[in-house]
């Protein structure tokens, strides 16, 4: 276990590096993205644009400019250029709500995707099946920012049950909820169409293993052959889905889902960032995702060891 | 010996499949009994029908493409004809089953001790997990696992094929079964375990006189075991009878060419026939009288109708086949050098 932890602490700290690097680099490559640009405005002239860029270090080699802002993120003083305000607290502020985001929508889509893949793989080729497949690809096929429209619009402009947008922290439980009903849910379609159909497809297959045979060949009800032996077995490639997709969403990566609701979380901050080709927020939230994916990664090896004796954890 | 209490009573079973190529006829009419107390082997090539026969039992072969004709006494009661519930009860009670590939056969994720419990207690729930703990280690003990108390705690890909065949074993005795079906247990074993797990069947009906369907396709696994053989083809028994009236006085061509080329202990291994030639025909269109017809050797004009089961040895009412040949011309024909075999024009005997 030791011996797991540390070899998945020490490939973390490799993958922060390269991802960072990686991001670094591509913000240099990307046409007109010069930060002392960011930073002055568009009225600068190019006596002021060489100050800054003296003045920030943007003049020097990029190795020394990554190093230093590395430097600025590790203790927590890096800025952000175009508005330049502490990019660590902006990220502490968009965390709640990101966090009540995924949290709530990763329960949501768990929960269906595991439900919808049983009916349809119980029922498959009757008339549940069907239906639910048709609706798994409309939800595949749906674009958050579609979604949520319609739902802003229907069950909240119209309806007015729902609020417009915006967030609400958990000190007021109620329009915490009503706030991010509309945002799990829409976050959530995409990947309930993804796990049933993944979780459907398993179950058809681990059917028709020997072990499910001697299941009911034990006299267990097909419930229980259902639950304890073929349920069972399928969901660890369920869980290993789970755990890299919550990852994401608690990084940051619900970009679509948190604009459109205007949820003023990381994801959104994220996007606001690549708009304004900002590089110090893009490559901390940046990090933070991939941290966030080693984290989970771990935690779904642990977890898969757990549901799997013939997996051993070895990092 | 009292009069042998007959526990399973086969009639006329027949099992179709629906497929996109057609109706697959897996098994088209057998007929046989068990009774307490005795190892009836069922024996033939693979794709012959002979798990599908003992599945069907069990009803694990019932789907939506399935059908089934005739009856399958059992305690009073049809097997074919029970509901899903009934079976269910019967299910790895009075009836249970041993599985060819001991590797697949459990399920990964559960200690062989849960497994165990699983089945003794899906039967008698008002048995305390505890008291099922100790009868899962006493089981295990009975059928040669060595230290059994620690081993309950393993896991399936923690034991040898062997072992696993002896959990699967255990299971199946669990709720002291009257009839046990064991289909090719030995089949995917190693040559020395596959003798321990005989001797462990073996021993089983000795002490339970439980009933025993062992179902193989190899004759040489039956010869130390069984105390009836019925020979399957193409989803037909061909012949039938008592381990003695099958190597000694064998009537079907069939048969001969199993103990042909069987690998016999007791013989130089040159001895040995090569298999039978051709591949059995299909059951979606199978040839029409003798299915075995396209492969046989001695086959003449008459082989085009379907030879009842039936015997035609009059010292031996209970050794049916399904072979037009007379007896007479039987005995000659199967003489292959100093061993019983299928005369075909490639055999060598050195
Ligand atoms: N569910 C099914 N649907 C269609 N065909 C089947 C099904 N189960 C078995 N069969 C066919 O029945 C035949 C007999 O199979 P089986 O009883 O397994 O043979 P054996 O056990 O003697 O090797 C095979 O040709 C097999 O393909
Ligand atoms: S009936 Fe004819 S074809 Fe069939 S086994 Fe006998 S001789 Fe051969
Ligand atoms: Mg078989």
């Amino acid at each position: 276990m030791a011996r797991f932890v540390i070899r998945r602490l020490l490939a973390a700290v490799g993958v922060l590096i390269a991802i960072s690097v990686v991001t670094f680099l591509i913000f240099q490559a990307i046409p007109n993205g010069d930060p002392a640009q960011r930073i002055g405005g568009r009225t600068a002239n190019a006596a002021e644009l060489a100050l800054i860029r003296h003045e920030w270090g943007f003049d020097k080699p990029i190795y020394v400019q990554y190093i230093k802002t590395m430097g600025k993120i590790l203790s927590g003083t890096v800025v952000s250029y175009s508005q330049n305000l502490n990019v660590l607290d902006q990220i502490r502020q968009g965390l709640p709500a990101t966090l009540s985001l995924a949290i709530g929508a990763g329960i949501i889509w768990l929960g269906l995707g595991i439900l919808f893949g049983v009916i349809t793989a119980v029922r498959a080729g009757r008339f549940a099946d069907r239906a639910l497949t048709v609706l798994a690809f409309i939800g595949v096929s749906s674009p958050p920012f579609f979604l949520g429209a319609l739902a802003i619009y229907y069950v909240g402009y119209k309806a007015n049950i729902i609020p417009l947008g915006g967030y609400s922290s958990l000190s007021h439980p109620w329009s915490w909820f009503k706030h991010l009903i509309a945002p799990w849910l829409v976050l959530s379609v995409l990947f309930i169409g993804i796990y049933s159909r993944v979780l459907r497809s398993t179950i058809l297959d681990i059917q028709h293993e020997d072990y499910v045979r001697t299941a009911r060949a034990k006299g267990l009800s097909e419930r229980q052959v259902m639950v304890r032996h073929i349920l069972r077995n399928s969901l660890i490639p369920i869980i290993s889905l789970w755990g890299l997709d919550f990852a994401q969403v608690i990084g940051g990566g619900a970009i679509l889902t948190e604009s459109v609701f205007n949820l003023h979380g990381v994801g959104q901050f994220a996007a606001q960032s690549i708009q304004r080709l900002d590089v110090p927020p893009v490559l901390v939230i940046t990090m933070l995702t991939a941290f966030f994916v080693v984290l989970l990664g771990a935690l779904v090896d642990v977890i898969y060891a757990f549901l799997d004796p013939r997996i051993r954890l070895s990092g | 010996m009292t009069a042998p209490e007959t526990l399973l009573q086969v009639e006329d079973l027949r099992v179709s499949f629906a497929t996109e190529e057609g109706v697959v006829r897996a098994v088209d009419g057998i007929t046989f009994t068990v009774q307490a107390g005795e190892v009836l082997a069922i024996v033939g090539e693979s794709g012959s029908g002979k798990s599908v026969s003992v599945m069907t039992l069990m009803g694990l072969t019932r789907g939506q493409n399935a059908r089934f004709e005739g009856k399958a006494m059992f305690d009073g009661r049809d097997l074919i004809a029970a509901s899903d519930a009934e079976l269910r009860k019967v299910r790895g009670a009075a009836i249970a089953m041993v599985f060819q590939d001991p590797m697949s056969s459990l399920d990964p994720v559960y200690r062989i001790g849960a497994q165990i419990i699983e089945q003794i207690r899906v039967h008698e729930p008002k048995v305390s997990k505890a008291q099922a703990l100790d009868r899962a280690v006493d089981l295990m003990e009975r059928v040669g696992i060595p230290r059994a108390r620690d081993r309950v705690r393993s896991y399936p890909h923690e034991f040898s094929g062997g072992m696993r065949q002896r959990v699967m074993i255990a299971m199946a005795l669990a709720n002291s079964p009257k009839l046990l079906i064991a289909d090719e247990p030995t089949t995917a074993l190693a040559v020395p375990i596959q003798a321990q797990i005989l001797d462990e069947l073996r021993r089983l009906r000795d002490q339970t006189g439980a009933g025993i369907i062992l179902v193989t396709h190899d004759l040489g696994v039956v010869a130390d075991i069984a105390d009836r053989i019925a020979v399957m083809y193409a989803g037909r028994i061909v012949e039938q009878g008592t381990l003695e009236d099958l190597f000694y006085d064998p009537q079907h061509p069939y048969t001969w060419g199993l103990l042909g080329s069987i690998t016999r202990v007791d013989r130089n291994r040159a001895g040995k026939l090569p298999a039978i030639p051709g591949q059995p025909p299909s059951l979606l269109a199978p040839p029409e009288g003798c299915h075995f017809r396209p492969r046989c050797p001695h086959a003449f004009d008459r082989c085009t109708e379907l030879p009842e089961l039936v015997s035609r040895l009059p010292e031996a009412p209970e050794h049916p086949d399904r072979c037009w040949l007379e007896p007479e011309r039987k005995r000659t024909l199967r003489q292959v050098g100093d061993q019983i075999g299928l005369a075909t024009g490639e055999t060598v005997i050195s």
